[in-house]
């Protein structure tokens, strides 16, 4: 099977401001991409446009005819929390049929066998007791199960996630990856991410997005190569004490 | 019970039962939209913006609620495309177009000679004298309300959670978007005629506050908010025949009243609960 999708010498920005400039990326099936760099580099740029929320400025994003769904895209996305208003009077049952919208698919009785497919993933999320709940009701950790749910109830072939780390207690977010690591079984992954020392034990490669676009093959990342591929960031490691590690003293 | 039964004898009063009815019905649906995606401070705009149209309708002959329409539906419009394309802070468009009717309105009735009659009327509303041509078109009015939100009751509800996500879904959020924002002007407008420009924006909010004490979701909340709009409207138009004071006024103190109570209500029993609870 080819590649799920090809971005081929894409800039893209807002307005007059260009963010990435000439990048490339192919994501194959099965992937696991771990999306790292400071923040104003172009990460959540480059989500955009590959959910077709930026227009490219030049260059294109090619899709596999497999990716074709109703006139969009076989990709689930999971935004930041902090982009949800939490107070919004929804329920998590209908948060996650939200999924299923599509431009051919706009009136509003759902059938069997969509409530079903909605029913199982909220199962398989371990939700399905709190399906009629106002999402003004929930935890941090369930609405964030909820809007996962709502990015897999269409059988994505790729599931793109921004940050789902922040907002999240650790417990969720352990569980979280260990989820992410059974759905890359079946599915190719792109996790945006500030927590670099987390996500390594997960992630099998990584793009490091910063104006350009530098492409890791393999989980382990040093420094070094960082600063090689101008991706000035910071590794937080867990400990039983919260640390900081500092750069060596040059003498 | 028997003299307000009575009340029904006259035409006026039946004229005002409907408009109260409808009114519930119109800002019932819309005001939960506009209050579940915190558009109010647009709606505002919106309902001053609307001013304009009625000055010019003063001065050039016209239905003032025909030029009210025309200017209500233009700023909805303006709002949405200046602070997409103009890259214009979106409370600084609405708070401009707000002003700008206003100031449009006020310039025309100046300039309009003689005296314009009615004029309290299209800022306090009454009503009372609601017109049997006001009614068929807050009729009609609920009629498209009511089909376009059943048939497109859960897209309404999407776009206006997440737009962004629909939007990667390649629905028509724009297209929703120009419809909902119509609506709403549209609803506006023919709701100045009850309870005036000044006091619109509450028939679309309190109703909406009340019901969100009982529930959390949509549809519910829509529900309930036709419901206490309604009996907020029905005891404010009441009071207004009894004791001869302006309706608007005397239908939005009343919801105001009545979320209070019943706000009160809530949290006593919250408290009572927690006492019993220890």
């Amino acid at each position: 099977m080819g590649p799920l999708l090809e971005i081929r010498n894409l800039s893209a920005g807002y307005e007059s401001t260009m963010i990435l400039h000439n990048i490339n990326l192919t994501v194959n099936p099965l992937d696991f991409i771990g999306v790292i760099g400071p923040n104003g580099g172009g990460k959540t740029t480059l989500l955009k446009t590959i959910l077709g929320l930026l227009v490219p400025m030049s260059g294109k994003i090619v899709f596999d005819e497999s990716m074709n769904f109703n006139g969009s895209y076989r990709i689930g996305y999971l935004p930041q929390m902090s982009h949800i208003d939490r107070k919004f009077p929804i329920s998590v049952f209908d948060v996650v049929r939200s999924g299923l919208m599509s431009r051919s698919r706009i009136f509003s009785k759902y059938s069997t066998a969509e409530n079903e497919r909605a029913n199982f993933i909220l199962s398989e999320m371990g939700i399905y007791p709190i399906r009629d709940k106002a999402i003004g009701e929930l935890s941090g950790g369930q609405i964030q199960r909820t809007l996962l749910c709502r990015a897999l109830v269409n059988e994505p072939k790729l599931l793109i996630l921004d940050e789902p780390n922040t907002y999240v207690d650790n417990r969720f977010e352990r569980e979280l990856y260990e989820k992410l690591k059974l759905l890359n079984e079946k599915l190719a992954i792109l996790l945006v991410s500030h927590d670099l020392g987390t996500i390594s034990t997960y992630v099998k490669s990584f793009a490091c997005v910063n104006g350009s676009l530098h492409y890791h093959p393999g989980n382990e990342l040093t420094p070094e190569l960082l600063q090689a591929y101008e991706c000035p960031i910071q590794i937080i490691s867990h400990g039983e004490i919260p640390h900081t590690v500092l750069y060596n003293h040059h003498s | 019970m028997e003299n307000l039964l009575g009340l029904f004898d006259f035409g006026f009063f039946r004229n005002a039962f409907l408009a109260a009815l409808l009114a519930s019905i119109t800002c019932g649906i819309i005001g939960t939209y506009i209050v579940s995606r915190r558009m109010v401070f647009i709606s505002g705009g919106i309902t001053h913006a609307s001013f304009g149209g009625i000055g010019m309708g003063y001065y050039f002959g016209f239905d003032p609620i025909l030029g009210a329409v025309v200017f209500g539906i233009i700023s909805a419009l303006g709002v949405e495309f200046f602070t997409k394309k103009a890259d214009l802070r979106e409370d600084s468009a609405i708070a401009m177009l707000w002003s700008l009717g206003m100031a449009i309105g006020i310039i025309f009735i100046f300039l309009t000679p003689g005296y314009a009659p009615n004029l309290m009327s299209y800022l306090f509303g009454n009503i009372l004298t609601v017109s049997k041509a006001d009614l068929i078109f807050m009729f009609l009015l609920s009629l498209i309300i009511i089909g376009f939100f059943a048939a497109f009751y859960r897209m309404i509800l999407f776009v206006s959670f997440d737009e962004e996500f629909a939007l990667t879904n390649n629905v028509p959020v724009r297209l929703f978007n120009a419809i909902l924002i119509s609506l709403v002007a549209l609803t506006i407008v023919v709701n100045i005629r009850v309870v005036g420009i000044i006091l619109v924006i509450s028939l679309l909010t309190i109703p909406q506050a009340i019901a969100n004490l009982f529930t959390k979701q949509f549809y519910p909340m829509l529900i309930a908010s036709i419901f206490s709009g309604f009996i907020g409207s029905m005891i404010g138009l009441v009071l207004s025949y009894h004791y001869d004071i302006p309706s608007g006024a005397a239908i939005i103190f009343t919801l105001v009243v009545l979320y209070g109570l019943l706000k009160s209500f809530f949290l006593i029993r919250i408290k009572y609960s927690i006492k019993s609870r220890k």
